[in-house]
């Protein structure tokens, strides 16, 4: 696995495409595979049997027959070289494979071979390389496995793609012929699996997040003398926040937390956490698995019809808005039980955005005078879903948030933000430690961006909206020499700047505190 | 020999006919279970037909991917769209000759287009790690076609009259009459353009037909609004 040594990349002055591909690279690594009791929760084959060929070669058939996507991104790839360079992998590792094309080929040449005519024909003559098929050995299953999990997809290939070829598809469908024939990943299966059991991905059970909440609430009145509330489980509340649950205590996710929680105090709506929905995240998406994406989704149903709320709002999660916002609908729908006058599920920017347009928060933008800000684009959140009406939204309402809080902002170079932003290198699924070379290699664009605002416009602090980005930002910020607290959530810096009715100031208590009585 | 030739047209328009549309029958019947355009994408119908407009017109992603991908790639695909109105005079009357006249320049455009991407993929080292042999392989037969199909109009003109008799004969199963100029140059032309039509079903030149069910490009974004399941997705809940 991932022991071999290796150097942590050099920012560059700019983004620099390897030329001459390095062969097998980080062929060396490859995720810790599933254990047998998470297979076995997820309804997985627990070990390869004798008949992997075949079972490989049925899974596969079977996926080709349900997603449109994948038959023909496996058809139309015409091996232009567009998506050659756009890969923050290939940039970081300069593995061929890591090309999105040479990745999507490791499974296309199987597909070439036992599905279309050409393959067959050439490989009838024993070349089937001549039309870029290949036999199916037991080793290529092995290599599938490392590569498709040097895949976060983030489908930055898919925006350049002249047929919007979308590798992430190809990976999740990998992932998933993988699962069935045994070899599952041991990170997102035992993730997801705790969830099934426990109810959220960190596998905190109700009664410690009952004692989490507490310890928030204390905290924010401890600092601003408001009682501030972090309900869980109210039935009859209006909204129900669903969020990843890094927010309970990670940092700077924690913040966030704490920052949706100011806001619903002062735009005065009733709220709740749900303790067997309490995970916004949704690995299912990661292994491709439909029926486990749709198991995941359907608690989130159940919560909301058991308190019987009107409303369900999204905390900041990149793949997990992409889940509710792309797929919700379509896996644990229809939500006619909620109130229509509002998007189902709506994502907390979009509510916090409303409330500042709508003056119900008082903001004091200077008491983030400290930082000088830019924003990363969350690649599931930039081109896997929307925030309000128009297209864009995803990139416009988060920056506005952001400069209604802040002072100082300024964006990255054009070449890696918005449709273009560069995955934090994490996500996907691979987001666990035996995969930490490839997850700092994969960073390089993103440092390399930062590294330029941080000369040039003095940048402090990265915010993102996303639990994978800043996790994975934390762990790898100080490998590229920057300080881990430098990534901080959109809602930390709205959370810092507002200023809550009958807040009690620390330099001035007594005033305020007049003020208050 | 003219009749060997009417043959192989006959079957080749069969297999491109009938094989294009198989595999459209398939993409169609093949569903999509997941909203997954990529974003920021239209989020009406009308809006998706201007982005697929965009991209089958303009190559609009291919333009923000590489520029000289995108030079060589629209230059050879408009060269070999006008090439081929230009064709249509051997089988109808229905092109004007100030039309026919300047659009044999579009030829230049398809070869020097075509060089470009052969270049390419010999040059580029990414490139040239992904490509197969059969992607050389298009490359020169397109390239052969185009050659061999310019000399005839540039260098050593062909009996246009006598082709298009050909083709009339041909096309009205006519075989008393399927008398083909004895051009060397020209059966060369044929036979490649011949090959061309077999492999179409069967090879990546279903990009063309392939884009229009690319799910990332002719998907409205509108999951929020719109319940979107498919069939198989929807037995999960019975």
């Amino acid at each position: 696995m991932a022991t071999k040594e290796f150097t942590i990349p050099e920012i560059q002055e700019y983004i620099e495409v390897p030329d001459a591909p390095i062969p097998d690279a980080t062929a060396h690594l490859s995720p810790f595979i599933a254990k047998p009791m998470h297979q076995e929760a997820l309804g997985f084959p627990v070990e390869v049997s004798d008949d992997w060929k075949e079972q490989t070669l049925d899974a596969m058939g079977d996926l080709l027959g349900k997603y449109r996507g994948l038959r023909v991104f496996m058809d139309i790839c015409v091996k232009c070289g567009a998506c050659t360079d756009k890969c923050h992998y290939y940039i970081g590792t300069a593995d061929p494979k890591n090309m999105p094309v040479a990745r999507q080929d490791l499974l296309r040449r199987v597909y070439r071979r036992y599905f279309t005519f050409a393959g067959k024909f050439w490989g009838a003559l024993g070349m089937p390389g001549f039309v870029g098929a290949a036999d199916l050995k037991r080793d290529m299953l092995d290599e599938m496995y490392s590569y498709y999990h040097q895949c976060s997809e983030c489908r930055r290939c898919s925006v350049f793609c002249p047929y919007g070829i979308d590798t992430a598809e190809i990976t999740m469908a990998a992932r998933e012929i993988l699962a069935r024939v045994g070899i599952g990943q041991k990170y997102d299966n035992e993730i997801i699996a705790k969830v099934y059991t426990i109810g959220n991905n960190l596998g905190l059970p109700e009664r410690a997040l009952e004692d989490t909440l507490e310890g928030l609430e204390e905290d924010l009145e401890d600092e601003t003398g408001v009682a501030v509330k972090l309900p869980l489980n109210v039935k009859g509340a209006d909204i129900l926040l669903i969020t990843p649950s890094a927010d309970f205590f990670a940092e700077p996710h924690v913040d966030g937390l704490m920052g949706y929680a100011k806001v619903f105090h002062e735009a005065g709506v009733s709220w709740t956490l749900s303790s067997s929905a309490s995970e916004a995240a949704n690995f299912g998406m990661f292994i491709g698995s439909y029926e486990n994406m749709r198991k995941i989704s359907l608690r989130i149903r159940e919560a909301a019809l058991e308190l019987g709320v009107k409303r369900i709002i999204f905390g900041e999660c990149g793949h997990a808005w992409r889940v509710a916002y792309s797929f919700l609908n379509t896996l644990a729908g229809p939500f006619d039980f909620l109130d229509q006058n509002y998007p189902i599920p709506q994502h907390i920017l979009e509510f916090t955005l409303g409330e500042i347009e709508k003056g119900t928060l008082n903001i004091d933008k200077s008491l983030n005078d400290d930082m000088v800000l830019t924003f990363h684009d969350s690649c599931n959140v930039a081109r896997a879903s929307r925030m309000g009406d128009k297209p864009g939204g995803q990139f416009t309402i988060p920056r506005a948030v952001i400069k209604a809080v802040c002072n100082n902002y300024v964006d990255m170079d054009p070449d890696t933000i918005y449709e273009k932003t560069f995955c934090c290198g994490g996500g996907g699924g691979l987001l666990t430690d035996d995969l930490l070379e490839l997850r700092i290699k994969g960073g390089l664009p993103r440092m390399t961006a930062l590294q330029t605002v941080t000369q040039e416009y003095g940048v402090t602090h990265m915010a993102a909206i996303c639990a994978i980005c800043k996790s994975q930002f934390t762990k790898i910020l100080p490998y590229y020499g920057f300080d881990m607290d430098q990534i901080v959530s959109v809602h930390q810096l709205v959370s810092s700047a507002l200023i809550l009715t009958g807040q009690v100031d620390e330099d001035d208590d007594t005033e305020s505190g007049e003020e208050a009585a | 020999m003219s009749l060997a030739f009417a043959i192989l047209f006959y079957v080749a328009t069969l297999v491109l006919v009938v094989g294009v549309a198989l595999k459209i029958m398939q993409y169609s019947k093949t569903p999509a279970p997941l909203k997954i355009p990529t974003t920021p994408a239209p989020t009406t119908t009308s809006g998706v037909v201007m982005r697929m407009f965009r991209e089958v017109v303009f190559f609009e992603s291919l333009f923000k991917a590489t520029i000289w991908t995108w030079i060589f790639a629209w230059a050879f695909h408009m060269g070999l769209f006008a090439v081929l109105i230009r064709h249509g005079r051997y089988f109808h009357d229905l092109l004007p000759a100030a039309i026919v006249g300047p659009l044999k320049y579009a030829a230049f455009a398809m070869i020097i287009g075509l060089t470009g991407l052969l270049i390419r993929r010999f040059a580029v080292n990414r490139v040239r790690y992904i490509s197969a042999p059969s992607d050389y392989a298009m490359l020169i037969l397109l390239l052969l076609i185009g050659i061999s199909g310019a000399m005839m109009t540039f260098v050593d003109h062909v009996d246009v009259v006598g082709v298009k008799s050909y083709f009339h004969a041909w096309m009205t199963f006519d075989i008393e009459n399927l008398i083909l100029p004895s051009d060397m140059v020209l059966r060369i032309h044929l036979f490649l353009v011949a090959v061309l039509m077999l492999i179409f079903p069967i090879s990546k030149l279903l990009h063309a037909p392939g884009i229009f069910f690319s799910p990332t490009r002719n998907q409205a974004d509108n999951p929020r609004e719109v319940r979107h399941v498919a069939e198989w997705a929807e037995k999960l809940s019975k």
